[in-house]
């Protein structure tokens, strides 16, 4: 018997594995559907960046209640997977709790320790989904969640509750069972908060109780397993990419656009002719009206998000009612990226749908409210920059579209024409200097 | 008082210490010019060696970059640059944050490079220096001032002391709003959304961050952005508020409380 649950694990865990593996290659396919960029220029500046911003959360401090309560999720997280490396090793040998004999008196300690976590993180996820649901926090109750992404966010938090409630009620069962003087499972010593459920399961025959313990570890770990797989479908997938997210992010002032140096190779060309190439090959596109026209950071940015919406809630046009909300340009990016990853999938090769990014997900009106005022981009924990892929859609619109607003159109002819964004005469631009004072 | 262009200085032999860069708002826009004035008469006062470009000056680029239109941004900096080159330009000083962070974050990598300092940053330096006496119990002495920090000198360039600084010393009372410094709101100008009519809302953002301005209490709305001071000003007529508060420029402060 044991040996067949053995192999049963160790099926299960290939699975996983597996599964998880395919469809993150498949996310690093589609990330790098966009166009190449070189971010791996001063890496001790980008290595600070993923220790503060991706490890040491800073920009989540901006709410130090916030961050703690993130920060004990996000902690328990990565310390109870030491006790996962157990259970997965218990999982392939047959043994039971591996550590114990090894560590002896800190066993209990450490177990402890993650029982605590367990503990608080339950109280965290009760917290936020009450801010989502009965308080209804502003950035969350709002029309960029409706259906599956609101759905999703109450998702991880409920399995996070019960991955950890079923981590207790194994502990439980288990000192349970040391009572009742069980071969296989040996004395841990006090289990703080798993002691408190333990008698209630005291009356239950040891058959029963080895049953429930085993049925509560077996979940707990499928459980893991497919977590691990719900990931890449859903904003959790920040757990994993807000580090390599970090690391790339830009390192130049944030008040700085990117340059299109074929534009102005172009424009240097047409002033000065003698220095253009006899060879000079057609330009490319000018700006972005797929995703296959944003750069690989930016389809990053789309998958690292979190749909926390601290961007959008910061947004002055959002917040003055404007269609704009940079969370939906991040999100509309990443579905627009799946459907194209799909469409690669069953076709081998992306065949055109007929859609774009621009239009049928993301409309002009949200980009024209956009104040490229980059509170978006410094809100954002997980070093996002909503203003990038904005910027580059605008491009689109103006220079493959000539698609601007009236008013637009007028201050570009002023400013080519008379070198100042409204029509004055440019030899009036000094007509200031005759109204100083004792002139 | 005398405000000299770079061509008239080279024709005399002369090199200025500094360029003043105007900017299209300060040269054309009748409030905007105030601030020019104000600043003008402050270089002339502490007997900065100074010079504009006068006609040879044109925008940055900034509004036509920033609405996606890279060519027109392209051949204003080309242009721009070309002329601040030829004159050797080292240093610039401007009143207008957008210039500010195009000279300072975008010409270089176009092949203009200079140092560049906001006017705020100017004043500071000038006042630490004791170049800048102000008068004993000015006009501010005591008044509530709340400052809006402009996005492209403060979240784009980090600039958040120097204009708090300088406001300091005028001995007032300086509030913040809940959104300030790196969480500042914008007024609504920038993006080029200074040319165009807004998108539908429900609010205009110049009225939304000057309510949050007017909420202080404050007498005076400080600004260190011509066009961040038009959306302010606009904001505070929208309210019939304009003769209890003034929205004003910091180097319209400073120029008013010299010696």
């Amino acid at each position: 018997m044991p040996i067949l649950q053995q192999i049963l694990f160790v099926a299960l865990f290939i699975i996983a594995i597996w599964l998880f593996t395919k469809k993150a290659g498949e996310i690093k396919r589609n990330i790098f559907l966009g166009r190449p960029e070189n971010r791996n220029d001063n890496p001790s500046k980008r290595w600070k960046n993923v220790l503060l911003l991706a490890l040491g959360q800073k920009k989540m401090f901006k709410n130090p209640l916030v961050a703690l309560f993130h920060l004990i999720i996000y902690g328990g997280f990565i310390i109870i997977n030491i006790e996962v490396l157990e259970i997965l090793l218990d999982g392939i040998l047959g043994t039971h709790r591996l550590f114990l004999p090894m560590l002896g008196n800190y066993y209990a300690f450490i177990i402890n320790v993650f029982e605590s976590l367990a503990v608080l993180v339950i109280l965290v996820c009760v917290i936020f989904l009450s801010r989502r649901n009965i308080i209804k926090l502003k950035r969350f109750a709002n029309k960029d969640l409706d259906g599956w992404p609101q759905s999703d966010a109450n998702y991880i938090l409920f399995i996070e509750i019960v991955l950890m409630s079923l981590f207790l009620l194994m502990n439980a069962t288990d000192q349970a069972i040391q009572l009742n003087g069980s071969e296989h499972y040996k004395a841990t010593g006090t289990l703080f908060f798993s002691s408190f459920i333990s008698p209630y399961f005291s009356s239950m025959p040891l058959t029963s109780l080895i049953v429930f313990e085993r049925t509560c570890w077996w979940f707990h770990i499928v459980g893991i397993f497919s977590f691990l797989n719900y990931l890449p479908y859903s904003k959790h997938l920040h757990i994993v990419l807000a580090f390599p997210n970090a690391y790339y992010a830009r390192l130049n002032a944030i008040g700085q656009l990117n340059n299109m140096p074929s534009v102005q190779n172009e424009v240097l060309y047409a002033m000065q002719p003698e220095l253009a190439p006899t060879n000079a090959n057609t330009p490319e596109k000018f700006g972005a009206k797929d995703v296959f026209d944003l750069s690989w950071k930016n389809l990053m940015d789309a998958y690292s998000c979190t749909e926390c919406g601290r961007c959008t809630t910061a947004c002055p046009a959002n917040i003055t009612g404007k269609l704009l909300s940079p969370r939906k340009i991040m999100m509309a990016t990443r579905d627009r990226l799946e459907e194209v990853g799909l469409n690669i999938n069953q076709n081998k090769a992306f065949v055109d749908d007929g859609k774009s990014l621009i239009q049928n997900y993301i409309s002009i009106e949200e980009l024209r409210a956009c104040t490229t005022c980059n509170a978006c981009v410094e809100e954002c924990p997980v070093s996002i920059s909503p203003l990038d892929i904005i910027m580059e859609l605008r491009r689109a619109l103006i220079m493959e579209d000539s698609n601007a607003p009236q008013e637009w159109n007028s201050t570009f002819s002023n400013i080519e024409n008379n070198f100042a964004p409204w029509k004055f005469a440019p030899d009036d631009r000094a007509n200031w200097i005759n109204e100083m004072p004792n002139n | 008082m005398k405000v000299n262009t770079m061509a008239e200085m080279l024709a005399n032999g002369q090199t200025p210490e500094v360029l003043f860069w105007v900017g299209c708002a300060g040269s054309f826009d009748q409030r905007a010019q105030k601030i020019t004035k104000a600043f003008a008469t402050i270089l002339n006062k502490v007997g900065i060696n100074y010079a504009i470009l006068g006609k040879e000056e044109a925008c940055t680029g900034d509004p036509a970059r920033r609405a996606g239109n890279e060519f027109l941004f392209q051949m204003m900096a080309y242009q721009n640059i070309q002329i601040l080159n030829g004159y050797g330009i080292k240093k610039i000083i401007t009143t207008c944050p957008h210039c500010f962070n195009t000279f300072k974050n975008e010409y270089p990598e176009l092949g203009g490079s200079y140092e560049v300092i906001h006017h705020t940053s100017f004043l500071q330096q000038l006042i630490d220096e004791g170049k800048i006496k102000l008068k004993e119990g000015g006009e501010f002495k005591g008044k509530k001032i709340v400052y809006h920090d402009s996005c492209y000198l403060g979240r784009s360039n980090n600039i958040y002391e120097a204009p708090r600084k300088v406001l300091e010393a005028l001995d007032a009372e300086l509030v913040e709003m809940k959104r300030c410094k790196s969480n500042g709101l914008c007024c609504g100008a920038g993006g080029a959304q200074m040319f165009k009519e807004d998108e539908p809302g429900n609010k205009r953002i110049n009225t939304e961050r000057t309510d949050e301005a007017l909420a202080t209490g404050a007498e005076f709305i400080a600004s260190a952005c011509p066009f961040c001071n038009t959306m302010m000003t606009d904001g505070v007529k929208n309210r019939e508020k304009e003769t209890e508060v003034a929205v004003l420029d910091i180097a319209e402060m400073i120029a008013a409380s010299m010696e």
